[in-house]
């Protein structure tokens, strides 16, 4: 299965001097959060670990070799993106989309298979969407329309998945569906970062931290460790107040 | 299984729009000034009927109703390509400026006073130097997305658009005419009809097997790349390809309106939007649509002729809103 490292990573954030450089290990099975205010640079964090934007420095690997080296249609395989934003500018229907997450598999002339159809089916089915895989995405609730997002790249079936605030638009119950869905993606053995604005979900889900601040200046580690309320408040800029419910830390804001 | 049964689906419609091309075909060969009954048709493509006949269909309207139907077909891949280059379902061939450039040569051309064959080439000529004068500034920094080389294009665009205008105000008078067709798509001066469909029939070929790819990138260029698509080199082959395709088309009949637009989108709200089928159906259905057009343009006003993008529009422009007003999308 396959690990994400990075060594003197330094992300492209346009108007920023600079910020600490990153050296993550993010093994197979772990669980990654990365945690920070708006603008601090998350989805550029994962657009540049996904190999879709140069670093300003430093580089980031993908089980030993540099991502730059990589073909991208090689890399596809191994590495999957739920994006935050998307184009749906054009008609499409909720299974073409899931089945879409195949194309790297297929060769240029090659038609969707039966296997193919099979895995697109079993991703909509787990993501409880399989009773509107014929709707148009225009027809589709924000939350709805996020689950096809986890469904296709569910259907690519990659090593390490890069998710970029899953649960958004999403009710409690898929989230915590979600947040399940992804837990025993990295139990299975594969790699796994998300960004969080939830800093609950993140209490509970998530086995290492990475937080990130608006200066570039950041830290990361065992999640425990990093769940201390002075370094959330600094990071918000926000009080908070820490309560413990079933052995988890649980955050609420201080008004 | 799912995808046999997906392929098949798709292979009917496809199917009935080939039918129409035949039929659009047999259309265009009967009507004119001596109309054919089908059996005389029949017989003169049979290798037997009349002399004149002969010299009527094989001669004259064949040839005008292949490259009618060679250059709807170019018209209809190459805004299918441009839609999904600039992730723009308003995109058309001509958006980025080039039957502007074409325009703009082939009326200075004609303003000289040469002749037909010599104005196809300046109108080539003026398609590729717009094409290579967007592609050199939209690429200038090094970075540009979709929506800078779009206003890249519709700027040169109103540019070209000004530089017609002033040709149309010093031409002569008895020049204007020729001039007015022309920019309003004419195939009475098409000449042989291979080299649209050879261009046609290559552009089919090179596009097919990126059918698939073109789905994913529609979906936009970061989710394409995170499936593995080199979106880069594809956009750059997308983008000269369809100018290619457009400057054969605009050399053969000069800036036909409304093809390219229309006949991608009609057809998506019939048919989804796979690219494996998009593509061959708009040649299809871009070729029926101009045979038609063009065969009424010969004969409602008869001896004289209409140019062929009055009519396009005016069957067009119903059909279309027909079909946005039927579908649910």
């Amino acid at each position: 299965m396959s690990g994400l490292e990075t060594r003197g990573l330094v992300i492209d954030v346009p108007g920023r001097s600079a910020g600490r450089p990153l050296d993550l290990d993010i093994a197979p099975g772990q669980r990654w959060g990365v945690l920070g205010p708006n603008g601090a640079g998350k989805t550029t964090l994962m657009h540049t670990l996904a190999g879709l934007r140069a670093p300003r420095t430093g580089e980031v690997r993908l089980d030993g070799r540099p991502l730059a080296r990589l073909r991208r249609r090689d890399l596809a395989r191994r590495l999957g993106v739920v994006f935050q934003e998307r184009h749906d500018d054009f008609p499409a229907t909720v299974r073409e989309t899931a089945l879409i997450g195949r194309h790297p598999y297929l060769a240029p002339w090659q038609q969707e298979g039966p296997e193919d159809h099979a895995r697109a089916e079993a991703a909509l089915e787990r993501l409880e969407l399989a009773h509107l895989a014929e709707r148009e995405l225009a027809t589709l609730s924000g939350g709805e329309r996020q689950r096809v997002s986890l469904a296709t790249v569910l259907t690519q079936a990659p090593g390490v998945w890069l998710a970029d605030e899953p649960t958004n638009h999403l009710d409690l119950h898929h989230q915590v569906a979600v947040m399940g869905l992804l837990a025993e993606q990295a139990d299975q053995g594969r790699s796994l970062v998300m960004c969080l604005h939830d800093l609950n979900l993140a209490a509970r889900w998530c086995s290492h931290l990475l937080l990130l601040f608006p200066d570039g200046e950041a830290c990361w580690g065992p999640a425990e460790a990093m769940l201390v309320p002075a370094a959330l408040e600094r990071l918000y800029d926000q009080p908070l107040t820490c309560v413990e419910v079933d052995g988890a830390p649980v955050f609420v804001p201080r008004r | 299984m799912a995808g046999a049964r997906a392929s098949r689906a798709s292979l009917a419609p496809l199917a009935w729009l080939a039918l129409a091309g035949l039929f659009a075909q047999g259309l265009a060969l009967a009507l004119g000034s001596v109309a054919l009954a089908p059996g005389e048709l029949l017989a003169v493509l049979a290798g037997d009927g009349e002399a004149l006949h002969r010299t009527l269909v094989l001669e004259l309207r064949l040839p005008r109703a292949l490259a009618a139907f060679g250059t709807g077909a170019l018209l209809a891949l190459a805004g299918a390509l441009m839609q999904i280059l600039l992730r723009n379902p308003l995109a058309d061939p001509y958006v980025l400026g080039l039957s502007g450039g074409a325009s703009v040569a082939a009326l200075a051309a004609m303003l000289a006073g040469l002749a037909a064959t010599l104005v196809a080439g300046a109108a080539f000529a003026g398609a590729l130097a717009s094409t290579l004068i967007v592609f050199g500034l939209a690429h200038g920094g090094g970075s540009w997305t979709p929506t800078r080389l779009l206003l890249t294009g519709v700027v040169m665009a109103a540019g070209w658009g000004a530089l017609i205008t002033f040709l149309l105000a010093v031409s002569p008078v008895e020049r204007l005419p020729g001039m007015l067709y022309w920019l309003m798509g004419d195939l009475a001066y098409a000449g042989s009809p291979w080299p649209v469909l050879a261009v046609a029939a290559t552009g089919l070929v090179v596009v097919l097997p990126l059918g698939r790819t073109l789905n994913v990138l529609a979906r936009g260029g970061l989710q394409a790349a995170a499936l593995g698509v080199a979106v880069r080199p594809l956009e750059w082959t997308l983008y000269l390809l369809a100018s290619l395709v457009t400057a054969v088309a605009v050399t053969t009949a000069g800036s036909v309106g409304f093809v390219g637009l229309m006949v991608p989108h009609m057809l998506r709200l019939r048919l989804g939007n796979d690219q494996r089928v998009i593509l061959p159906a708009s040649l299809l259905a871009g070729g029926t649509l101009l045979t038609l057009a063009d065969s009424l343009a010969r004969t409602l006003i008869a001896p004289q002729q209409l140019p062929v993008g009055v009519i396009t529009a005016l069957l067009g422009v119903p059909t279309f809103l027909y079909l946005l007003h039927r579908s649910r999308r």
